[in-house]
């Protein structure tokens, strides 16, 4: 069965079809973030493949990933281009290098895993949350639950962590 | 400048100089055409056959790129009675031209055409706006795009600023480096009558416009417009019947990617682009390098696109591409100026395909500014840049254009003037 939700007011749909996609979300819908490792090579990838991006293997199990990491980089919207996202504004779009396999397999290499920045409790971030946020601040994931199946995960400061004195901001910030 | 001394330019390795752009043509750049894009792309494809000196019948291959948001090629032949040989529209943006200018070679070289023009038609203002917002901007969110879209990272500003950040994070580029860009491009548009956007802005300007998306101001994006743009490639041999002086290619690279383009951020370092694996393929094809280029026309969807291509291309080291694209190089009297007809920041949006229309001209000394006309029926070119003035290069030999789609994908070629 596919799945057609409502998310901010703009329509989600994933095709029945789409078995990775359904794989994926239902993991987050029960807040267990779990990502594909390939059955050939042991490496975890990002996003939902049908085969393995290093050895090509069609092979792959879901496995549980901790969902902390670091901001590798971002972008912070002003004008929003979608309709759900006009009344956010200004809202962070988040990659975040996880700290499962980061480095791997080779240097420049790392899951970046996308998200907005949100509140813990999984809305999107008020203005004096998105101005905290750059390159290198520690993050959580945190889920924003959409219909059963369905939740989108993001990124939340994570507080509990040992934050850089300064992210590195866009220089007039 | 003249070729190198070394270097053999008769060598058919590559099929080095074999072929050649002989016309280009194109429709007003404006916003609100008030035409369909098959009426854009026709009025094109007209004036491209007929720059070079050609008849509709005398063109037998036709290839387009769109991202369906235009007319196809059946439609264009069917308007001007062209029977083809051969034809093919691709799905498409950036970095299309040059690589389609690839696929004309192979067609014309393995028999399959004798002439083919490549034409890109869009109302990318009144109808499918290239900023994203209208129909697009309220599509059902589904597939690879749940991994995007559903996060408010939809249009081409905010897909690609990752990358612009990062580079700033990694190298230290500074935002008035990159406004430079908008500023010297918007010097040569001045010099265009063509120009959608013909006033002289400064580096102030650019950082005084809102934000869209950091680091992007509102003066670091392109502009949205309705236009229609063709060229016409055939040999070299046929090339010398055509109008103009021969404009022959030296090399080409067509959508050289990064690793991982499923989602190109898993590779890194996100601060480099395609153009690093893309150099490797385009300096030896050609036979020349960085330095031997008088004009380039690095593709500017935004003031970013311009520097980093520019840099992993080779002009300048890695890193440096803010000091490169802000010491003056890149303005017309510099080194090597870039987008000399103000570029997609200024003097419309056709995904890249006026950038070789440019130098094409450019490279036949005959840049269509308002320098007067002599009684050969060519223009006097004063190589005076002030406002209003000449925008011709001096001595313009040869050319390089570099077509971005993305931070993971670009094509590019480089022409010189026979």
């Amino acid at each position: 069965m596919g799945i057609q939700a409502n998310y901010l007011g703009m329509p989600l749909d994933i095709n029945d079809l789409d078995v990775e996609n359904l794989a994926y979300f239902k993991h987050c819908a029960a807040h267990d973030f779990h990502l594909q490792r390939c059955a050939a090579c042991g490496l975890v990838r990002y996003p939902p493949t049908t085969a393995c991006p290093w050895c090509a293997s069609p092979k792959s199990e879901w496995v549980p990933v901790e969902g902390r990491g670091a901001v590798h980089s971002y972008t912070e919207v002003h004008h929003a281009i979608q309709p759900a996202f006009k009344n956010h504004t200004p809202y962070l779009i988040l990659l975040v290098d996880l700290d499962t396999q980061k480095g791997k397999p080779s240097e420049h290499e790392s899951l970046r895993v996308v998200g907005n920045l949100v509140t813990p409790e999984g809305r999107l971030a008020p203005p004096e949350m998105v101005r905290r946020v750059g390159i290198g601040t520690r993050v959580r994931m945190v889920f924003a639950d959409v219909t059963p199946g369905l939740a989108l995960p993001h990124w939340t400061i994570d507080e509990g962590a040992s934050q850089p004195d300064k992210p590195w901001r866009y220089p007039e910030d | 400048m003249p070729m190198p001394n070394e270097t053999d330019t008769t060598s058919p390795k590559y099929l080095r100089d074999k072929y050649a752009i002989v016309g280009v043509g194109e429709t007003t750049y404006m916003r609100g055409s008030g035409m369909t894009t098959r009426a854009l792309g026709t009025w094109a494809v007209r004036n491209a056959i007929e720059d070079a000196g050609l008849k509709p019948s005398d063109v037998d291959g036709m290839l387009s790129y769109q991202s369906g948001d235009s007319t196809f090629a059946t439609f264009i032949a069917g308007d001007l009675g062209i029977r083809l040989n051969f034809y093919m529209d691709v799905f498409g943006g950036g970095s299309s031209t040059e690589a389609l200018v690839g696929l004309a070679i192979g067609l014309i070289e393995a028999g399959m055409c004798k002439a083919v023009v490549i034409f890109r038609a869009m109302n990318g203002f009144s109808q499918v706006r290239i900023g994203g917002t209208g129909a697009r901007a309220v599509a059902p969110v589904s597939g690879d795009m749940l991994h995007s879209r559903a996060y408010g990272w939809q249009s081409a500003g905010q897909m690609f600023s990752p990358t612009f950040l990062r580079h700033m994070h990694d190298y230290g580029t500074r935002p008035e480096q990159v406004a430079a860009v908008k500023a010297i491009h918007s010097e040569h548009a001045s010099n265009n009558p063509k120009a959608f956007y013909q006033k002289r802005v400064s580096v102030a300007d650019v950082l005084a416009s809102r934000f869209i998306c950091k680091p992007l101001h509102l003066l670091d994006c392109c502009v949205e417009t309705d236009n229609g743009t063709a060229i016409v490639v055939t040999s070299a041999e046929r090339a010398r019947d055509c109008r103009h002086p021969r404009v022959l290619i030296r090399g080409v690279v067509g959508r050289c990617s990064k690793p991982r383009m499923d989602m190109h951020y898993q590779y890194g370092p996100i601060s480099t682009v395609a153009g690093h694996y893309a150099r490797e393929i385009l300096w030896p094809n050609a036979g020349v390098g960085p330095d031997d280029i008088d004009v380039t026309g690095s593709y500017d969807a935004f003031t970013f696109t311009t520097m980093l291509q520019l840099e992993d291309y080779g002009f300048c080291k890695k890193g440096e591409g803010g000091h490169y694209v802000s010491d003056g190089t890149i303005r017309l009297g510099g080194r090597r100026p870039n987008n000399t007809s103000g570029g997609h920041l200024c003097e419309g949006y056709t995904h890249g395909l006026n950038m070789v229309i440019e130098n094409v001209r450019q490279l036949r000394h005959d840049a269509d500014d308002s320098c007067p006309v002599g009684p050969d029926g060519r223009r006097q070119h004063t190589y005076d840049y002030r406002e209003g003035g000449c925008r011709q290069v001096k001595n313009c030999e040869l050319s390089a254009n570099l077509g971005w789609a993305n931070p993971g994908t670009g094509s590019a070629m480089v022409m010189r003037r026979d």
